[in-house]
């Protein structure tokens, strides 16, 4: 695996329990810097190939390297590091119900260890950049499904992720919204960060022209070139 | 958008641990806390109060013990009271030669009548029933049988009617029934420990279980065991000051009105039960000791349970 490779998945395959595989013989390469579409019906295993992603679940079979580090045989004491190198998107948001939106997005932050002084900027920032700037206190409760969205993509990326993962991210937006959030995912993807965003929105995938389409099917990886398990390399890719 | 300078100078600083009012603020208080502070008031005052009580009753033994290790009686038992007052004068004087006694004293018959009183009577008891004499004795090392044997030898010629017995012969009885008694109280101690052990652990577990959503959150967003487990050891923290302050009032009045009791009993032996300024230093350790407890509790509960998720 060459150095710049952020994700390099080697015949994964993901059982629950004794069912049959959710996900069979996936093999892909992501490198850093780019934007990657992951499709497929519902069903076809997006979700949990989200989840070896970030780290929530290990493979039943298969290899996974991660940032240059085998994490499949990781200590999962080691494991946090990793996470922490990752912003993710929940497609439920996942927000802590009874902390504020300000509490909820500088939360990576805080389980970083930043100083409360140097994270009040940044995150105000954030909400303002969301549009949230006004509901800085509100609880998730009481916003909108896309407020509520638009706080869990603020929190995913306001630690400047070397990758970030999201499931679903405009599902609950409107139009004008879901447009606004993937040209954060863009600006962010332009400094530099992998961007995995699984969506069955095909009008989402002509938004990002440099995107690359990774398409899940019955938890097998459409991949009938080879190309997303050897890519071509991007010169000056993500340096 | 620039990366957060912040965060970068905590990346640089390393995995700093997520403590403080910041992480307690991640759980809400009082799905932790309910009515754990009074658990644990109620454990800290009954452990105080068995403590207490098992520290007054080894007092009251240890007391006993040492007034009574070095003491012997030697009774006269003789009907004729001339023979018995003879008797006992040759056993004054025989005994008070010998090294191993240090002390020793007629007791006078009034005292001896005044002790019978409560069973003979008022009237002359001397007149109906032959009361023995009595000698208090006090060695210079423990009455132990060799010694009495030796005694006992000694004042066969001169005064056959004596008999020397060991005071803590008597005694040895209640000692035994003290020693028992303290032992309970160990025991009791130890079930009241591993009782708010349990506690904590259904509590710990039952909070887990309403925050796993939060819990797991934390956990993807790169927060370690530590981290999470800090956070739990903290509420549970609070919850343990309080409960074990409010308890340690409780148990302390209590084992202090009970003390006011028992020495107006105004018994010797009871009166030798009392608690010293180190004892009550003991006692205040019971409330630390159930802090310390509480929260290894919690700690070691969150980390086996974060341990069996990745």
């Amino acid at each position: 695996m060459a150095e710049d490779e952020i994700v390099q998945f080697d015949n994964v395959g993901l059982r629950y329990g004794t069912d049959r595989e959710v996900l069979s013989n996936v093999s892909f390469t992501l490198f850093p810097g780019r934007f990657y579409f992951l499709t497929g019906a519902s069903g076809a295993g997006k979700t949990s190939l989200l989840k070896l992603l970030y780290l929530a679940q290990r493979p039943s079979r298969g290899a996974i390297r991660m940032f240059g580090t085998d994490v499949i045989t990781l200590p999962r004491d080691r494991l946090p590091a990793y996470r922490r190198r990752m912003g993710v998107v929940f497609q439920d948001f996942r927000l802590v119900d009874h902390l504020s939106a300000f509490d909820n997005v500088a939360l990576p932050l805080r389980v970083a260890g930043v100083r409360e002084a140097d994270l009040q900027a940044p995150v105000a920032d954030m909400l303002e950049w969301v549009g949230l700037a006004q509901r800085a206190d509100a609880r998730p409760a009481t916003l909108s499904g896309g407020e509520q969205q638009r706080v869990a993509i603020a929190r995913a990326v306001i630690g400047r992720p070397d990758m970030l993962v999201a499931d679903e991210p405009t599902g609950n937006v409107d139009p004008e919204m879901a447009l606004k959030l993937i040209r954060l995912f863009e600006a962010l993807n332009r400094l530099g960060t992998t961007v995995v965003v699984a969506t069955h929105d095909v009008h989402l995938l002509r938004k990002v022209p440099d995107s690359l389409i990774m398409r899940l099917d019955k938890g097998m990886l459409a991949d009938p070139t080879g190309a997303l398990r050897y890519p071509p390399r991007r010169v000056g890719a993500g340096t | 958008m620039t990366k957060p300078p912040a965060l970068t100078r905590a990346v640089e600083r390393g995995l700093a641990p997520f403590r403080g009012r910041r992480a307690a603020h991640l759980l809400p208080r009082a799905r932790l806390g309910g009515p754990m502070p009074w658990v644990i008031a109620i454990m800290v005052a009954l452990t105080v109060l068995a403590a207490g009580g098992g520290l007054a009753l080894d007092n009251l033994s240890d007391r006993a013990r040492g007034d009574l290790a070095g003491s012997a009686t030697v009774q006269i038992v003789e009907a004729d009271p001339r023979q018995r007052d003879r008797q006992a004068q040759e056993a004054a004087a025989i005994l008070s030669q010998d090294g191993a006694v240090e002390e020793l004293e007629i007791v006078p018959q009034e005292r001896v009548e005044q002790l019978l009183e409560p069973w003979l009577g008022i009237d002359n008891p001397q007149d109906t029933v032959p009361i023995p004499a009595l000698i208090d004795l006090r060695l210079t090392d423990d009455a132990d049988e060799t010694t009495l044997e030796r005694l006992r030898h000694l004042l066969a010629e001169r005064a056959p009617a004596a008999r020397i017995d060991a005071q803590a012969q008597w005694l040895a009885p209640v000692l035994s029934a003290l020693s028992a008694l303290g032992w309970a109280a160990l025991g009791l101690i130890g079930l009241l420990a591993f009782t708010g052990a349990a506690a904590v652990w259904l509590a710990a577990r039952n909070a887990l279980g309403t925050n796993r959503d939060t819990i797991e959150i934390v956990h993807l967003l790169g927060g370690n065991d530590d981290q999470i487990a800090r956070i739990f050891q903290r509420s549970i923290l609070a919850d343990a000051a309080v409960g074990g302050t409010l308890g340690f009032v409780i148990g302390a009045a209590a084992v202090w009105l009970m003390g006011l009791q028992f020495s107006a009993l105004d018994s010797g032996l009871v009166a030798g039960g009392g608690l010293q300024m180190s004892d009550w230093l003991v006692l205040a350790l019971v409330p630390v000791g159930a802090v310390v407890l509480a929260v290894l509790t919690a700690r070691f509960t969150v980390l086996a349970t974060l341990r069996k998720i990745l």
